[in-house]
């Protein structure tokens, strides 16, 4: 999976550096002036290099900012603050708490979404960089095929789930695998996967789901 | 008329057969809301500040710059200057603010300055941990030393395992409100429990009110392993504040505070000895042992040596270490599974030692356990299912880069039912509800209640409501010590039968015939037997009159219902790389011991699903200390490993389900398969290198040493 492209308004400020930089200091300032001061704060620090001239960066915050984020095919405008993650978004603000905080840290894979077409951990990408993206979460994955996806279908037959708080992000992680790997094999399965974490151990039924919604798709054809 | 006992399995349409969850499509699709995921109007968020140290005392505490910062609503100081924090991540104060963000900022503004003190975190080493490790008294049997003396082999273990915590993904915590209606103070607690009846009187207790103006909600949670009994400080703080600021507060813990604070397994190690005779019968056991649960010691029951309980001659002596660390809870079949290492392994060395085949060593001794035939039963399946007497290699015999390995253990647990009662409402237009206060933690409680109704009814699944969850339905004990299904399949049985009969009675005037010949079978009443006739169930509800017939149930023991104790056996193949130390998990085998199952679907899950919590026990997770801060190294879940879904290899589950196990009524197995598999592979890792990996997780490291030693 490769890195989502920045769009256009946002910065190429890295994820962490920027919530580090407008969490710890510009917050601790209160007020911030736009782009000068910003821009120092984030610069990397060095002994004797001047910092490379970069371009302009366009920052938000720290105050709320106004956020338009494309959810599952329709447009929802929110005013939040900038280190805002896009799971924070779906869950504290627009209640789509498909979606699980977890490890919070990327690891875990409980928050996937897709971004793109694209598998991402929300908890990893900030609100205001998935602007411009067309986002799809669990709950609109079963909106669009009438309540229930064939993925998700394949999750209960294969009683790929038990305590179901993982469930979720993996369902969504498989949902990216399926439609990139047509025809994949388990091995493929076990490795596409790789990165999403069941702690109660519902591997074996994952897998096999997603065997079968490949299954199934190959006999559709 | 229907009859209390379960119906005889070749008459069943639903109970036993494999059937899908029936809250799967809403966890599977989102809408299943947990504790985490409640939001309410006006809702706080409560985050806390935490002691950096494992042990330290708070010499100075300023929270003012959190309390100025806009946004916060509340600061709760929990350690006050001059408390002594325990344990790294220990809570000191909490704040309640607008948005989850604020509250993780003002917490970390709360200023602490700290008399760092000395902590002990060495679970590990008892001459380490000086006066914190509590030397247990020496037991010792008659002739144990001439036993000793007289065994033609006397073999030598050392193997143990570190703590590991529960890690729920859903962290603990609570959402609470607090309102005032009709002038009395209403509390609506939203939490994570295994104990929706039992938790409420703590919330009611944080903020001085009685326990009926507590209402418990939990639909779904995600995981408890056994760690969440109760409301903990974290549920208490969160009905405090609540109160204080007229709001609801929802306080879950982040990643790094529910690995250091919420529950774990206390480690175990052990120098072992153990005294054979020529043709393999162990005569004698000798161990010492140590390990820590935190600050309060640990190493409790089951002692050594575990399932072979019956050696004739033994000599143990164990030693609980206090350590700096979070304390232990119950985990998945408590303090099993480290016996079990420590026993298997000693056992399997011995056998090695001798020159004789494992699964032999372990037959000819069944003996010494108290199920003989039931384990006799269970290796053979066993065997034959991994392929054992083709693939058996003596240990120390391969000389390659990539060695495989065979390894086997056993185990025993209860299971017998707690006490549950359950309600049932036959309503007059056919429908079914059923109202239990028991809690889903995963293992598929709804949809147990569901089949059981369905089959008693016979009617189909989709036609039952299940309505669990909550502390105003009927009282059911919390979910420990896999004693919830056996008691929620018998109180529903209970309570559906008697429904049934009464609706049974109601209608055979109609149906013209006496009502103790009369069944409900595939949507329709009509006489047992038959297959013409009588009336489709909806249309006989209708003759019970306008009110619905309701009827309590309750856990069903000592009548061929329900019981407990059993037995399983487990088999590992390993792949072993000599130059990395990564060890491969090729196949497990868990032959399960079990009554009458009531969904074989979900049932193999959670077999499933202990075996992959024993892989990860037995490679990967492990809590990490600092011996010299005491801090908790890996607080996160990209260094506490858990294994992913390509690190498990194929898993092979069978329940034993003759005649003989279904008479035996229901038992409940959520904790027995998690026991054996960190032995069973730490054994087929011997096998495989010829040398015993002296600790669990078997880490590549570990296992070189081993090689090297």
């Amino acid at each position: 999976m490769g890195q989502p492209e920045q769009p256009e308004s946002a910065s190429s400020v890295s994820r962490r550096g920027f919530l580090k930089g407008v969490g710890a200091t510009a917050l601790a300032t209160g007020a911030l002036a736009q782009s000068g001061l910003a821009a120092t704060a984030l610069a990397p620090r060095t002994a004797n290099a001047e910092p490379p001239a970069a371009p302009p960066v366009p920052l938000f915050g720290p105050a709320p900012v106004a956020v338009k984020l494309d959810i599952n095919g329709k447009v929802r405008e929110l005013r939040l603050e900038p280190r805002v993650t896009l799971l924070d978004a779906l869950r504290n603000h627009l209640d789509l708490t498909g979606a699980k905080k977890v490890c919070d840290r990327a690891t875990c894979g409980a928050c996937t979404v897709l971004m793109d077409g694209k598998t991402v951990y929300a908890c990893t990408v900030l609100a205001v960089e998935a602007q411009g993206k067309k986002i799809e979460t669990v709950e609109g994955l079963a909106e669009a095929h009438g309540g229930n996806a064939p993925i998700q279908k394949c999750f209960v037959a294969n009683d790929a789930q038990q305590c179901g708080f993982c469930t979720p992000g993996f369902v969504m992680a498989c949902e990216g695998f399926r439609r990139g790997h047509a025809g994949a094999s388990r091995e493929e399965v076990l490795e596409g996967l790789g990165g999403n974490l069941c702690r109660c151990g519902t591997y074996h039924g994952v897998a096999n789901a997603v065997l079968d919604v490949l299954d199934a798709a190959k006999g559709g054809k | 008329m229907v009859d209390l006992a379960w119906p005889d399995p070749n008459d069943c349409s639903i109970l036993g057969k494999r059937t899908p969850r029936i809250d799967g499509p809403d966890k599977t699709t989102g809408r299943a809301k947990y504790t985490y995921d409640i939001n309410r109007p006006r809702m706080l968020w409560a985050k806390f500040a935490t002691c950096p140290y494992g042990r330290a005392k708070v010499a100075t505490l300023d929270t003012s710059a959190a309390e100025a910062m806009p946004g916060v609503v509340a600061v709760e100081v929990i350690a006050p200057v001059g408390t002594e924090c325990k344990v790294h991540f220990q809570e000191v104060a909490c704040v309640a603010a607008e948005s989850e963000e604020v509250a993780r900022e003002a917490a970390r503004r709360i200023k602490v300055t700290w008399e760092v003190l000395e902590p002990c975190v060495s679970d590990d080493d008892v001459e380490m941990a000086g006066n914190k490790a509590k030397k247990g008294k020496e037991q010792l049997t008659d002739g144990f030393d001439a036993a000793l003396a007289g065994a033609a082999v006397v073999s030598e273990t050392e193997v143990g395992c570190s703590i590991l915590t529960h890690c729920c993904l859903e962290s603990h915590g609570s959402m609470v409100e607090v309102a005032e209606q009709d002038g009395k103070t209403a509390v609506t607690a939203w939490s994570s429990t295994q104990a929706v009846s039992g938790v409420g009187g703590e919330f009611a207790s944080a903020i001085g009110v009685e326990g009926s103006q507590v209402h418990v909600i939990c639909q779904h949670m995600g995981g408890g392993f056994g760690s969440k009994f109760g409301a903990d400080l974290w549920g208490a703080l969160a009905a405090r504040l609540a109160k204080k600021t007229g709001r609801p507060v929802k306080v879950m813990l982040e990643r790094d505070m529910e690995i250091a604070l919420a529950g774990s397994r206390p480690s175990a190690f052990a120098t072992m000895r153990v005294g054979v005779k020529d043709d393999g019968e162990i005569v004698a056991w000798e161990s010492a042992a140590w390990g820590s649960g935190g600050n309060t010691g640990g190493m409790g029951a089951p002692g050594l040596p575990y399932v072979f309980g019956n050696i004739p001659h033994k000599k143990t002596q164990t030693t609980p270490i206090f350590t700096n660390s979070g304390n232990a809870r119950a985990w998945r079949a408590p303090n099993h599974p480290q016996m079990c290492l420590l026993t298997m392994a000693a056992l399997s060395d011995a056998a090695a030692e001798l020159g004789m085949d494992e699964l032999e060593f372990f037959r000819k001794n069944l003996g010494l356990t108290a199920r003989a035939d039931v384990y006799r039963e269970e290796l053979a399946i066993a065997a034959e299912r991994i392929g054992w007497a083709k693939k058996w290699i003596p240990r120390g015999e391969q000389k390659g880069v990539v060695r495989r390995g065979l390894g086997l253990a056993m185990h025993t647990w209860g299971g017998g039912p707690h006490t549950s009662n359950v309600q049932c409402t036959l309503h007059p237009d056919g429908a079914v509800e059923i109202r239990c206060g028991t809690q889903d933690l995963g293992v598929g409680a709804r949809t147990a209640i569901a089949v059981v109704a369905a089959e008693t009814f016979g009617l189909p699944l989709e036609k039952i409501t299940v309505l669990i969850g909550d502390n105003r339905y009927p009282q059911s004990d919390g979910s420990g010590g896999s004693t919830t299904i056996g008691a929620i399949s018998t109180a529903t049985r209970d309570a559906c039968v008697k429904a049934v009969n009464q609706m049974l009675a109601a209608v055979a005037p109609e149906l013209n015939a006496p009502a103790e010949q009369l069944v409900a079978k595939e949507g329709m009443v009509r006489a047992a037997g038959s297959t013409a006739g009588g009336l489709p169930f909806a249309d006989a509800c209708r003759r019970i009159g306008a009110q619905p017939i309701v009827t309590m149930g309750t856990t069903q023991r000592g009548n061929g219902m329900s019981s407990s104790q059993v037995g399983g056996v487990q088999m590992a193949e390993v792949e072993v790389d000599c130059e990395t130390g990564i060890i491969r998990v090729v196949k497990m085998v868990a032959v399960q011991d079990v009554g009458r199952i009531i969904d074989l679907l979900t049932t193999e899950s959670q077999v499933r699903g202990a075996l992959i919590m024993g892989v990860c026990a037995a490679l990967y997770e492990e809590r990490v200390m600092d011996p010299t801060t005491g801090a908790l190294l890996n607080p996160d879940l990209e260094f506490y490993k858990l294994a992913g879904i390509a690190d498990v290899g194929e898993l092979d589950v069978h329940m034993m389900q003759t005649d003989e196990h279904l008479k035996r009524g229901v038992i409940g197995i959520g904790e027995p398969p998690a026991i054996s598999p960190m032995a069973a592979i730490s054994n087929a890792v011997a096998n495989a290198i010829g040398a015993r990996v002296k600790r669990c997780p078997m880490t590549p490291d570990r296992v070189l040493a081993a090689l090297k030693a």
